[in-house]
């Protein structure tokens, strides 16, 4: 009966310690090559262990979760959880701020351009900005009596009863707050003196324009009753070229927005 | 030595074949090698003490690896496959320790 070779539950014989020399000669007859059945028997063994043992680390390096116990798993999974939860908030977070800010440049775009579209229209009726178009070209002479400024100030409020836009009277452009006034040489208009010829640059629809000055007892006929003579020619494309500087309001502030309705 | 070889040829047809283990040998498989490796410090200890026979070795080998797996495998049914997977791990880390003691008297008289 063969002692369990594994048994170490049976304490090493403390009696019998057979001496240094046997034990390493013992050993080196084991690894001496000889084709008995224990060599090939154990040999086989340890080829099925070092077949198992490189099997089981490589399974042990390749697997990351799958040999991770329950617990471990079901923490783990709570952590991937909560992570996907915060950054889906942050994504969610981050693309409203996105849409708000396209929105909001969108929004500032259409203000800016409609601010330049009223800026622009403001400038050619306050007379700010030059500008061009299809209107009339009118000239009054003086080859007798002076003109008064009244007659003038007349033939200004027709133009713009019929739909004038820009108005330059010589190199003056006529606005809102225009003003003529009778001097020893001329009409003043704007502060600045004018002499006859007088030289109308409109612009306005001239199939509007030329029927109002034309009209019977109109503005061209009370020029001309002052004894002046008048030429009036509709042109394609006329070109108010005089600008002028506004001052700022100094008490005239804009009115808070109301909402409309 | 002829051992020797065959424990680096399993090793390298191993490393080479690169096998998948089967789902079902999984949770086994560590404690077999656990098993295995106390039947060889078991076989080298009893070839020291003069009283190795291949019939013991080969027979204590595979019931090794078999009751360690069986004991896994009924932990696993009882719902207790972690702490006896431990405890068959730590009982025969105990027997590894105790036969590489022996295999160290006789080889250095310490």
């Amino acid at each position: 009966m063969q002692p369990d070779p594994d048994a170490s539950t049976t304490p090493a014989q403390p009696a019998a310690p057979r001496p240094l020399s046997s034990s390493w000669r013992t050993i080196g007859r084991a690894l001496a090559p000889r084709a008995t059945r224990a060599q090939l028997m154990a040999g086989l063994l340890c080829a099925l262990l070092g077949f198992a043992l490189v099997v089981q680390v490589r399974q042990t390096r390749s697997e990351g979760l799958a040999n991770l116990p329950q617990d471990e798993l079901v923490r783990v999974l709570d952590e991937v959880t909560q992570r996907s939860e915060t950054l889906q908030r942050q994504a969610a977070t981050l693309q409203g701020l996105r849409s708000e800010l396209l929105t909001g440049s969108d929004t500032q775009r259409a203000a800016r351009d409609a601010a330049q579209e009223r800026a622009t229209v403001e400038g050619i009726l306050a007379g700010r900005l030059p500008a061009e178009g299809p209107g009339v070209e009118l000239t009054i002479r003086e080859p007798e009596d002076r003109i008064p400024a009244l007659v003038m100030f007349n033939l200004l409020e027709e133009l713009r009863n019929a739909g004038a836009e820009a108005i330059q009277l010589g190199d003056v452009r006529l606005t809102a707050s225009t003003y003529f006034r009778d001097v020893a040489d001329g009409i003043e208009v704007d502060g600045t003196t004018l002499h006859a010829p007088y030289h109308w640059l409109v612009i306005g629809d001239p199939e509007v324009i030329t029927p109002a000055l034309n009209v019977p007892g109109g503005a061209l006929a009370q020029v001309r009753g002052a004894t002046g003579a008048t030429d009036l020619q509709t042109k394609d494309l006329v070109e108010v070229t005089a600008v002028r500087d506004l001052p700022a309001p100094t008490f005239a502030t804009p009115a808070p927005e109301t909402p409309a309705g | 030595m002829i051992a020797v070889l065959g424990l680096l040829i399993g090793a390298l047809v191993g490393v080479f074949l690169e096998p998948t283990v089967p789902a079902v040998l999984q949770p086994y498989l560590p404690i077999a090698v656990v098993a295995a490796l106390d039947a060889l410090f078991g076989g080298l200890r009893a070839l020291l003490d003069g009283t190795f026979n291949d019939r013991v070795f080969l027979v204590s080998f595979l019931s090794n690896v078999v009751v360690a797996a069986l004991i896994v495998y009924l932990g696993d049914q009882l719902g207790v496959g972690t702490q006896l997977s431990t405890a068959v791990v730590v009982v025969l880390g105990i027997r590894i320790f105790s036969n590489a003691a022996a295999i160290r008297r006789h080889l250095f008289k310490a």
